[in-house]
């Protein structure tokens, strides 16, 4: 070989410490306020006793569910298992991290969709970067999170909201291009402004479509609970990990089955969320 | 109809693609459309057209799939930004407006209606409706005043809480009609607004339509690919042909006088007994009598026309009377009495907008030609068979067309009188045919027939009629088919309502 070995990772490498280096104190503000949205809602949930939240999170799917009975006493009977394994702290604590990393992903991702689907030249560049931050494994992101925000919760939430982003903004920006020509006409035609055909015509037509996206998106973050566990994200996934490290199985499987109640309660919950 | 121009379209051009002013530039060296698409890639979906909408009539933009029509509707509100020209809605031209100037264009005077409804699933049918005053700012109240009211006018009264998905196709459109009207535009624009309406539905909202324009009168300007629905709502039709208007003109006029070969090939298919009207295909009452004159007249005249029966009128008015039978009026005469004693009273008669389609089982049973009469009992022509079965033909209608009007101004002049003088009629290969008999055979009854300078032909005519008595029925209509004017008499012009095709 005549061309010499280019040095990609070593100039990954010199740009993350040049942004470390130059931009350490706005990363620290950053830093500063996600740990601030995390243990806030953290401290909101768990200052409710277990049985008052459990009574809460089972009524919620019951009205969300549309009057569904089965889901609430599913809803119900998962958070005691989790209370009853001793696990309600940790699973408040990733509960936590869930949702806010899901809601900074909506917040950009749900605007980043709709820009996408009005322009083309934007969606043409933000596609490929969905791609990579699809298909790179997720342990990559963990490196720079580490080195940007140190150990912690904040770059577990930072390393979830990239993996989970693409199809928030995937699908919001589908969904915004399939509301029909017709219905786009409708809001023109009757002299209509552009945000009044967003909110008024496409937003709503596409809401389906994008609660797919959020749903999409808090079960992506979830599915991350184990690996932000390895920059020192605390909650169920760190108990994972550790049952992992000690060959501990009844605490990796209890943590585990944790993990799986959350998600699934979430699922059904969104789910149903979406009209229609 | 007050002909006030509401909207006028200046050379519109529109190309679709990249660069469309290279297209211009091509179309304005008279290249043809497929050498552009092959130079340049540019598709020309517009080729120069110009019309002009009247204040409250509706125009129907009718065209086969890809001739332009859909593009042409959306380029009248802008959905479509055409490439060149303009167009003028009360005189202001919108296609230099800013986007504000636009929004309040398409606000207050433009209302749109769409093929597949385009309803907004979310909404109850009453948020749909309220749709455009909603955007507006409109409060609340009022708008659903209004959406209300627009909802009663459509004939939807008690559904404004139902939900889109509820609805059947035509509800769902009578929707989309109501949320147009709600915002009281001055023009509503209809996009093949029923094509999507199975045949029923969709001739009960043309009817609907055509009902609501009486009440409401908006200029409506409505696109479809269905002839029969054209020529059913159309005040005036434009078919289009691969971005081009072939023809402007009312439904009449498209079938009677196709401006080419493809207009005509469109209109070849078409049921013109739902369009023509009893009006369009009668021929003058030539000759009619008086109730004030004698047998002896009668027969005369029924011998000069070669026709077995003959319509009494009575006064300047032409107010029919009745029709008599050539052998009652010979046993009249031979019994010395009256004509009105003889006459029979209870013709048929049809009022002059009647659709062909209903003339037709009438004339099937009659053994006399039809009356046309108007609102006043005025004899305003009669129908025979013949004439019937040609204005269903395309060239018996041309061949009409051409007989010459100054027949027309001579009778009308004669007024209730009896035309002492006949013109030369003008001769048709059918009407010959009686006149292959040799004159000695005709038996003269009455006056000498010399004494009115009637043609030979005029004779042999009058034979016809003794030899074949009352039962030739037939025989006099052809004949009468033939020296009938089409409906431009003179006299007659100011009783032609203004689109009898709307009664349909």
């Amino acid at each position: 070989m005549l061309i010499p070995r280019l040095p990609i990772g070593d100039t990954v490498e010199f740009a993350v410490d040049w942004v470390e280096g130059n931009f350490g104190i706005f990363l620290d503000f950053i830093s500063d306020q996600l740990d601030f949205l995390i243990t806030g809602l953290k401290d909101v949930l768990l200052f409710l006793p277990p049985e008052l939240f459990i009574l809460v999170i089972s009524l919620l799917a019951y009205f969300a569910g549309k009057r569904n009975i089965k889901l609430a006493v599913g809803t119900a009977f998962g958070f005691f298992l989790i209370q009853n394994m001793g696990l309600w702290v940790l699973s408040i604590e990733t509960l936590a991290l869930v949702l806010s990393s899901a809601l900074l992903t909506l917040v950009i991702g749900i605007p980043v969709g709709i820009l996408c689907a009005k322009n083309e030249m934007l969606y043409h560049i933000v596609k490929p970067l969905l791609d990579l931050m699809q298909t790179m494994p997720s342990f990559v992101y963990l490196i720079p999170a580490l080195i940007f925000f140190g150990l912690g919760n904040v770059p577990g939430m930072i390393a979830t909201v990239v993996f989970a982003m693409p199809p928030a903004i995937r699908l919001t920006n589908l969904g915004i291009r399939q509301v029909p020509k017709e219905l786009k006409e409708v809001a023109d035609a009757f002299g209509s402004t552009g945000w009044q055909k967003l909110a008024k015509v496409e937003l709503p037509v596409a809401l389906p479509t994008i609660m797919a996206g959020v749903n999409q998106c808090i079960m992506l973050s979830l599915s991350m609970v184990v690996i932000a566990a390895m920059i020192g994200a605390r909650g169920l996934g760190y108990q994972v990990l550790f049952g992992i490290q000690r060959v501990d199985i009844s605490m990796g499987f209890e943590a585990g089955l944790a993990i799986v109640i959350i998600a699934v309660v979430l699922d059904r919950i969104t789910q149903n969320l979406s009209p229609r | 109809m007050n002909k006030n121009i509401k909207l006028e379209v200046r050379n519109i051009t529109k190309v679709f693609g990249k660069h469309p002013q290279k297209g211009i530039s091509l179309l304005n060296e008279g290249l043809s459309k497929s050498e552009i698409f092959e130079k340049t890639k540019q598709t020309i979906g517009l080729d120069n057209v110009n019309f002009e909408v009247y204040d409250g009539e509706i125009f129907v933009i009718m065209g086969l799939s890809g001739s332009g029509k859909s593009t042409l509707l959306r380029c009248l509100n802008r959905l479509i930004e055409p490439t060149k020209g303009e167009i003028l809605i009360d005189g202001q031209n919108i296609t230099d407006m800013n986007p504000e100037e636009l929004r309040n264009t398409r606000r207050n005077k433009l209302g749109m209606v769409f093929q597949n409804f385009a309803l907004l699933p979310h909404r109850s049918v009453l948020d749909n409706v309220a749709y455009g005053l909603e955007i507006q700012g409109i409060p609340k109240e009022e708008r659903y005043l209004k959406a209300l009211e627009a909802i009663e006018t459509v004939g939807l009264k008690g559904q404004e809480n139902s939900r889109i998905t509820q609805l059947s196709g035509g509800m769902k459109q009578r929707v989309g009609l109501a949320r147009a009207l709600a915002n009281d535009p001055d023009i509503l624009l209809m996009d093949e607004a029923f094509s999507a309406l199975d045949p029923l539905i969709r001739s009960d909202m043309q009817d609907e339509l055509l009902s609501l324009e009486d009440r409401v009168q908006k200029t409506i300007i409505f696109v479809s690919h269905d002839l029969d629905e054209a020529l059913k709502i159309g005040d005036r039709i434009a078919l289009m042909k691969d971005g081009e208007i072939v023809q402007i003109g009312t439904p009449e006029e498209i079938l009677t006088e196709p401006a080419d070969s493809y207009v005509s090939r469109f209109v070849a298919g078409v049921d013109r007994s739902k369009i023509l009207t009893a009006e369009s295909v009668m021929k003058r009452p030539d000759p009619i009598i008086s109730i004030n004159s004698g047998p002896r007249v009668a027969i005369q005249l029924m011998k000069d026309h070669g026709i077995s029966s003959i319509y009494v009128v009575e006064g300047k008015n032409r107010r029919l009377k009745g029709i008599v039978m050539i052998g009652d009026v010979l046993e009249a005469l031979k019994k010395g009495k009256s004509l009105e004693s003889v006459m029979i009273p209870d013709t048929p008669r049809v009022a002059p907008d009647m659709p062909l389609k209903e003339v037709i089982p009438l004339i099937a049973d009659s053994q006399y030609p039809l009356a046309v009469v108007n609102d006043s009992g005025k004899l305003l022509g009669i129908i025979v068979r013949a004439s019937v079965l040609g204005a269903l033909a395309i060239s018996g209608e041309i061949e009409q067309d051409e007989v010459p009007e100054e027949k027309a101004s001579e009778e009308s002049a004669s007024g209730d009188k009896i035309p002492e003088e006949k013109p030369p009629e003008e001769k048709t290969p059918e009407e010959k045919t009686p006149e292959e008999k040799p004159p000695e055979k005709t038996v003269s009854i009455g006056k000498n027939e010399g004494e009115d300078g009637q043609p030979p032909e005029g004779s042999g005519g009058s034979g016809n009629i003794i030899n074949n008595g009352i039962d030739s029925g037939p025989v006099p209509a052809e004949a009468g088919a033939n020296n009938g004017a089409p409906a431009k008499a003179p006299d007659r012009s100011d009783t032609m309502p203004g689109s009898e095709v709307k009664t349909c």
